[in-house]
């Protein structure tokens, strides 16, 4: 049988008695739980900041058609050669379209499917961007703007100018940053560009597309999907890829399976083509948990030093305890909930200075040419991690208290007596 | 009258450092209402006794009994149960809980036995120590009061969970003549007013020889 209530205020009497190593002792634990909800909240902010800017501008499935050879040369489907040894020297690409075949039936389709959040057309043409004699070489990106900025948040990659600005203009364009910066043009300039046979055509800056990465704002424009098909001479069917986001990742692989069965086209999921991002994530949070629970075991061992100290200081106690009644567990669950108590509140505390950290370094200011969207330091803020926080507490002091409570347990108060 | 406590060829041993044979057939008994007091020479095992009739110290042989019921062989957290419930303890040097008050030392027991509220337990633990004259002690921190009245305060904590016997390891030994002619009338004042059994270690002649019996040890066996 054991009585809570005494056990707990005979604890308390200990605690406040001996403030001093108990505010000591749940410092500890506060550093320890407030680093880790501060550098969990950081590290976990620029994950999602990482991870936002790859995959919100990665389409999660990506259609186009490949030109490539043939699988199957022709002398291979020739039964009368079928046991033979078939050599075939300078294989050739297949002729074909760049264009992805039946492209707005297959748009249609997926854009039924209920896995989907949406498909975008996009037509991809090779051009140069012409500056007085200079010619730069580049591509200009058809698309559906609207589509775009839904899916892929767009908006937030256009730092001059907007995507309705674009749409509302036929023959706009939204020119790569670091085009406008080679070419000394701006929001309202025009600028010609030349189609791979020759043909020029001015268009309007309508804004200026940033996305960070110089390699791509350096080439690459945006136009309306009808214009670039009308600067190629194209049909309003000429669509050379498909970009389709899911509402759930997972459904990526699967699906793009599945679409290379059943259409003539090639699928690429966002697996395939970002496996080494997760790599870095998960290093990013083993770091994390590492520096965590190096500094909560620590902290363990100083909370292991009170109590064993405190257990030396309190022999006569714990002898007179026994004599009067308490059994060993009652002891020890004193010594326990000593503990468990320091762990609580300085674990409390720690969440608290953690969140206070992570507000400080949300108000850091972090602005940088690759990100033109971040003001500030990115911070995670998920409640989970405070749930973690005081569990951690909770276990560290758990393990810390066990050891030094059992001795508290085994003393046998015959020796403490008759030693004195 | 009924038997409080009885032994059976109580035996025990110590191992180290070398084995020592320190009680030899102990029998006997302890009648209800019955003020005993055990004396003898230092090391002749009255200490070791009394811890045995205590119930803290298990590692004997023979057995023990309390009330006529037997004792020895049970587990540990009954004979915590047993000790707390039933057997009020004194001790030389008096062992109180010395950050808490005087109050909270007595009401420990019985908030451990957890067989009454809370404010019941403080009305009892006030009167205990009104009738031992230290009531005004009772908001005190145990460390801040005399010796004398540190071992009334460790009286009313014995007597709070109105045990059948008290058991006292030299209660007077630190207290000088005054303080220990008030703890023999304390104890004398419960046997008379209360039927309480008590059974007392002591080196004090004089104490003894008030008592209603004297058991004398030697070498680990009772003479007389």
């Amino acid at each position: 049988m054991t009585n809570w209530k005494v056990i707990f205020s005979i604890a308390k009497t200990h605690l406040i008695t001996k403030l001093k190593s108990t505010i000591t002792a749940s410092l500890g634990v506060t550093f320890g739980i407030g680093a880790y909800i501060t550098l969990v909240s950081f590290m976990t902010g620029l994950n999602k900041m990482l991870d936002d800017l790859v995959l919100n501008q990665t389409p999660h499935i990506h259609l186009y058609n490949e030109i490539k050879p043939s699988e199957f040369q022709p002398v291979s489907r020739f039964e009368e050669f079928e046991n033979a040894l078939n050599v075939v020297h300078s294989i050739k690409p297949k002729q074909s379209q760049e264009k992805i075949h039946n492209a707005l039936p297959l748009m249609h389709y997926l854009n039924a499917d209920e896995r989907v959040r949406g498909a975008s057309p996009q037509l991809r043409a090779q051009i140069f961007y012409l500056s007085g004699s200079i010619e730069l070489g580049g591509s200009l990106l058809g698309v559906d703007i609207m589509e775009e900025a839904r899916l892929y948040n767009m908006r937030d990659y256009i730092v001059d100018g907007s995507a309705e600005a674009l749409r509302n203009t036929d023959n706009g364009i939204l020119l790569g940053a670091g085009l406008a910066e080679k070419m000394s043009l701006g929001t309202g300039d025009r600028v010609q560009i030349s189609t791979v046979e020759g043909t020029v055509t001015p268009l309007k800056i309508v804004g200026i597309y940033q996305s960070g990465i110089a390699e791509i704002d350096n080439v690459r424009s945006f136009a309306n999907l009808k214009t670039v098909q009308r600067i190629q001479g194209e049909a309003e069917n000429y669509i050379t890829d498909i970009n389709v986001k899911l509402y759930n990742l997972e459904d990526a692989v699967p699906m793009a399976a599945q679409l290379e069965k059943q259409f003539p086209v090639e699928a690429t999921d966002i697996q395939e083509a970002n496996a080494q991002f997760e790599t870095g994530s998960s290093i990013r949070n083993i770091i994390t948990y590492a520096v965590s629970i190096t500094l909560l075991i620590v902290a363990g061992f100083g909370i292991y030093n009170i109590l064993t100290m405190l257990i030396y200081e309190k022999m006569n106690d714990i002898a007179i305890l026994k004599a009067t009644g308490f059994s060993g567990k009652d002891v020890q669950y004193i010594f326990m909930s000593q503990a468990l108590i320091i762990g609580f509140a300085g674990g409390l505390l720690g969440l608290i200075i953690g969140f206070i950290l992570s507000r400080l370094i949300d108000r850091v200011p972090f602005e940088t040419e690759a990100l033109p969207t971040i003001t500030t330091f990115p911070v995670n803020y998920n409640i989970g991690y405070y749930f973690i926080g005081i569990i951690f507490a909770f276990i560290s002091t758990f393990i810390a208290g066990y050891l030094p409570a059992r001795k508290a347990k085994k003393i046998d108060p015959v020796r403490i007596i008759r030693g004195n | 009258m009924a038997n409080v406590l009885e032994t059976k060829n109580i035996n025990k041993y110590f191992r180290k450092p070398v084995e020592f044979h320190v009680l030899k057939d102990i029998n006997f008994r302890v009648k209800q209402g019955e003020f005993a007091s055990i004396m003898g020479k230092s090391g002749c095992g009255k200490s070791t006794l009394l811890y045995i009739l205590s119930t803290m110290d298990t590692d004997y042989e023979g057995e023990l009994f309390l009330n006529d019921k037997l004792i020895t062989g049970k587990p540990h957290e009954e004979l915590c149960q047993i000790r707390n419930q039933h057997i009020g303890f004194v001790f030389q040097f008096h062992y109180l809980l010395t950050e808490f008050s005087v109050l909270e030392n007595v009401m420990l027991p019985a908030r451990k036995l957890g067989r009454k509220s809370s404010v019941e337990i403080e009305h009892d633990a006030r009167e205990k120590l009104k009738t031992l004259n230290i009531g005004h002690l009772a908001e005190k921190r145990a460390s801040r009061i005399s010796g004398g009245e540190k071992q009334r305060v460790a009286i009313a904590r014995a007597l709070i969970n109105d045990p059948e016997i008290l058991m006292g390891d030299e209660p007077t030994g630190n207290l000088d003549s005054y303080n220990a002619e008030n703890v023999f009338q304390i104890f004398k004042g419960l046997k008379e007013e209360r039927g309480l059994s008590l059974l007392v270690v002591t080196h004090d002649p004089d104490f003894a020889k008030r008592t209603d019996r004297i058991i004398e040890m030697e070498d680990g066996r009772i003479l007389s």
